[in-house]
């Protein structure tokens, strides 16, 4: 428990230094590489909380292919990499306090909730056939439903981004 | 582990997020910053999952990584479409709808 607890504080110490950098830093390209940071924190804590598929797909479908997506992205639509000075609006200030209000809000929402509630201590990982039984039994409509979701997503994104 | 130790970094990654998608213009960027609201679902759910002790949480985690990555793609499609129309990805310039 006392291994786990160290993994978990220096994985979330990881992951928000790199999404403070995401959200602030002045290069498009480094904030991807930042995400890249965050995006595994996340696999790492998954893994902490017993759920192996969820990591390992947070794996291969955000950092390998969100990651490429998005450098792409940034590649077809910007001329220079680099620095750049115009990347946030005007009112980026009000951002702040938005995001502390909501921050506080929550925070109270939760210490009220869960005050000093407890994970189970010898949690079981829940294996890939758990899963596999899960979305192939019971949530085998949304399963379709997200398979039509993915097929229009690739239409889609043909149609928009071709040249004619 | 506690419960609240999971859902308060879910819930800083969620708020940092929230400033990103106000602060930034660059479109690329708001995209970045809605992958990390998304990711901080992802963890809400996997801990209750574990606090419940169902599978239930995992199925809905994988979904969403699905949906963000249609999202994502759809996304980029329409950034793309935006600057060869515009030149520009900054949404502060897109303005047509503007009365």
């Amino acid at each position: 428990m006392i291994a786990q607890n160290i993994g978990f504080w220096i994985i979330a110490v990881l992951m928000i230094v790199a999404a403070l950098r995401v959200v602030t830093t002045n290069n498009v390209v480094h904030a991807a590489l930042w995400l890249v940071v965050v995006l595994a924190g996340a696999a790492g804590q998954y893994i902490l909380l017993a759920a192996e598929f969820v990591a390992i797909t947070q794996v291969l479908v955000y950092i390998g292919a969100v990651m490429v997506l998005f450098l792409f992205g940034t590649m077809l639509t910007r001329a220079r990499i680099g620095a750049e000075s115009d990347l946030n609006n005007s009112y980026k200030k009000l951002g702040i306090p938005v995001g502390l209000i909501m921050l506080v809000a929550m925070g109270l929402a939760l210490t009220r909730s869960f005050g000093a509630e407890k994970l189970p201590d010898s949690a079981k990982v829940v294996s890939t056939q758990e899963v596999s039984d899960q979305i192939f039994g019971p949530y085998l409509l949304p399963f379709w439903a997200l398979s039509f979701v993915l097929l229009a997503a690739v239409v889609g994104a043909i149609v928009l981004a071709r040249k004619d | 582990m506690y419960v609240n130790q999971f859902l308060f970094l879910a819930s800083v990654l969620f708020c940092i997020g929230v400033y990103g998608v106000i602060a930034r213009k660059n479109a690329v960027l708001i995209l970045m910053s809605i992958e990390l609201i998304l990711n901080s679902v992802n963890i809400n759910l996997l801990t209750f999952a574990l606090r419940n002790g169902s599978a239930d949480g995992h199925t809905f985690a994988l979904y969403i990584i699905a949906v963000a990555a249609a999202e994502v793609g759809v996304g980029l499609g329409l950034v793309l479409l935006v600057y060869r129309n515009k030149k520009t990805i900054s949404v502060d310039d897109l303005s047509e709808m503007r009365g």
